[in-house]
């Protein structure tokens, strides 16, 4: 049986069609509408709806090789999709040559999975890397920015951490580092690849921490791609589905919960925040019982 | 209504077969060739894209400089090792075959020769292929596999002209400096093992080489070298850049890059020699 049939996304807004994507939208910053993508002989994106919430956090799951990661790179404009839109804030970037995808990537920062920090930089070097790309800004204006991130992100109390090269850095501070250089350039829009994978728990949660405090600080809007259920549930403001090459569900955590859709019921229940018969387990981030 | 077999498709004998068989020897004529096209047409993209890198802005003269130093001065001791005994083997081997003549005097002359135009620009290319382009190779697909160049590419920065342009440049300007220091070398190791083991007249040596080489022997050699900084460092580039999977496939690459780019500087050389005899044909 097809997942579509059996149960209709909690919460989808019909396509408007091309007209009313072509103006910005208050709520929407990002709608993704008929993405399709192969790499053949894998049909990888089969015909992807997407809304991604301005100034929110927007988790988007999906189990491995779903196409998680293929998305966001679209998203980022580092592929181009067969077929289907992408309108960021009104604009379809998907006919965009190198010279407007440059432009339009001041935009967005990027975490990527395991930070892809530059080995050749130390953390300051890689930091400021943006800023000394695009801009011809004095020095000290480049370390004083790179030292308030270092500061907002908790950086600064490690020992000698500026001059410190990323093969010494744990995992945690390799994903800060990655966070500050995403943010140094004030980006509208935050990519976060699969933050907290390879963490241990404790790291984890210091990483949801920091992704929901910088929305908050920052008031950027935040697309975060996870198959960490627990981490989506404590930090996810919109919750969207990828299975089988689309989105089959998309909605706040509330709604997502009840959802009743087989391959999300089977992902939230293999990830304990669900009992089988579909209560939720106290302590659900976003389930109203109590820790 | 059934459909004839050889209408829908069906194998039923002869009128299936014939097409089949023509279709694979068609296909096995075209797919070397079109695996060379690809491989040339890939090559020549990539460096075509990385000398347009050059003339945009902008112009990050600290990559080209370190570039040059990973090149130049990281593979001096190795050129200057295998400079100072190739020099000496080659003076050994023409005094043997001179000796049949008894004229051994004429060593300075066939070695400085056969070193300016052939042997420094050849195994200057080789050293340099197996020491700096599995380096670039290692790096490049290092980076890939880490998903530094997509990192690169989300700050707008142009990996191609970030990595690859500096790489090429520096390759194709340090070339003949290394040469020409190999040639140096070389000569030393040459002068050493005729004057001092062989006892060859020092004057004569020096005589026999001054009169018979030629600035254009240089040139040749210095021309040569730059092609081989091309060709060795676009395959080691294209090897690195286009790395998909982990560790394993970065080792490959690296050992693809070093494969051909010694099979390409080899292959050069021989079109180059042709190309500059037609140009500059020998006299007597």
């Amino acid at each position: 049986m097809n997942p579509q049939n059996a149960n209709p996304p909690a919460v989808y807004e019909p396509d408007a069609g091309g007209g009313a994507l072509a103006r910005r939208d208050e709520r929407w910053q990002i709608r993704v509408r008929g993405l399709h993508k192969s790499f053949p002989p894998q049909h990888v994106l089969r015909g992807v709806d997407l809304d991604i919430e301005r100034g929110r956090t927007n988790i988007i799951i999906g189990g491995s090789g779903q196409g998680k990661s293929v998305l966001m790179k679209h998203l980022m404009g580092l592929l181009k999709p067969d077929a289907g839109q992408i309108w960021v804030d009104g604009v379809d970037v998907v006919p965009f040559r190198d010279q407007e995808m440059g432009k339009l990537r001041r935009k967005y920062g990027m975490v990527f999975q395991y930070a892809a920090l530059f080995d050749s930089m130390n953390v300051v070097e890689n930091i400021a890397f943006p800023l000394l790309e695009r801009y011809n800004l004095p020095k000290s204006e480049v370390m004083e920015r790179v030292r308030d991130l270092l500061k907002r992100l908790d950086l600064e109390n490690v020992g000698g951490i500026e001059q410190k090269f990323p093969p010494e850095l744990s995992g945690g501070q390799r994903k800060r580092v990655g966070l500050a250089r995403a943010l140094i350039d004030r980006p509208e829009i935050l990519l976060y690849d699969e933050p907290t994978t390879g963490l241990d728990p404790v790291a984890t949660k210091n990483v949801d921490e920091m992704i929901r405090r910088t929305a908050d600080d920052f008031g950027v809007t935040s697309v975060v791609i996870s198959h960490d259920m627990a981490s989506t549930f404590r930090i996810g403001d919109r919750i969207s589905m990828l299975a089988g090459g689309k989105i089959i569900v998309s909605g706040t955590p509330e709604e997502v919960l009840q959802s009743q859709l087989p391959p999300l019921r089977e992902f939230v229940e293999m990830s304990g925040l669900v009992g089988p018969g579909g209560t939720v387990n106290p302590g659900t981030p976003g389930s109203g019982a109590p820790a | 209504m059934t459909a004839p077999a050889s209408v829908d498709g069906a194998p039923d004998g002869n009128g299936e077969t014939r097409p089949t068989i023509a279709a694979s020897l068609i296909d096995a004529a075209v797919t070397p060739i079109r695996a060379l096209l690809t491989y040339a047409g890939d090559r020549t993209l990539l460096l075509s894209d990385a000398l347009a890198g050059l003339f945009r802005k902008p112009f990050r003269l600290r990559l080209f400089l370190e570039q040059m130093d990973f090149v130049g001065v990281g593979s001096l001791p190795i050129i200057c090792l295998v400079g100072l005994f190739s020099g000496a083997v080659s003076a050994q081997q023409a005094i043997a075959a001179l000796r049949i003549f008894n004229q051994e005097r004429f060593v300075g002359a066939t070695v400085g020769i056969s070193l300016a135009q052939e042997l420094a620009p050849v195994f200057t290319a080789l050293m340099i292929t197996a020491r700096a382009g599995s380096g670039m190779a290692t790096e490049l697909g290092s980076m890939r596999i880490t998903e530094q160049i997509d990192a690169l590419t989300t700050f707008a920065v142009d990996p191609v002209q970030y990595l690859v342009t500096p790489r090429i440049v520096a390759s194709i300007l340090m070339m003949p400096v290394m040469t020409m220091v190999f040639n140096i070398v070389g000569l030393l190791g040459a002068y050493g093992y005729s004057i001092y083991f062989e006892h060859i007249d020092l004057g004569q040596f020096i005589e026999q080489f001054t009169y018979w080489t030629d600035p254009k022997d240089y040139i040749i050699g210095a021309t040569k070298a730059a092609v081989f900084g091309v060709t060795l460092s676009v395959a080691a580039c294209y090897q690195g850049f286009h790395v998909r999977g982990g560790a394993k496939e970065v080792g490959l690459a690296t050992t693809r890059a070093v494969v051909a780019g010694s099979v390409s500087v080899l292959v050069s050389d021989y079109f180059l020699i042709d190309i500059f005899h037609i140009l500059w044909p020998y006299q007597n």
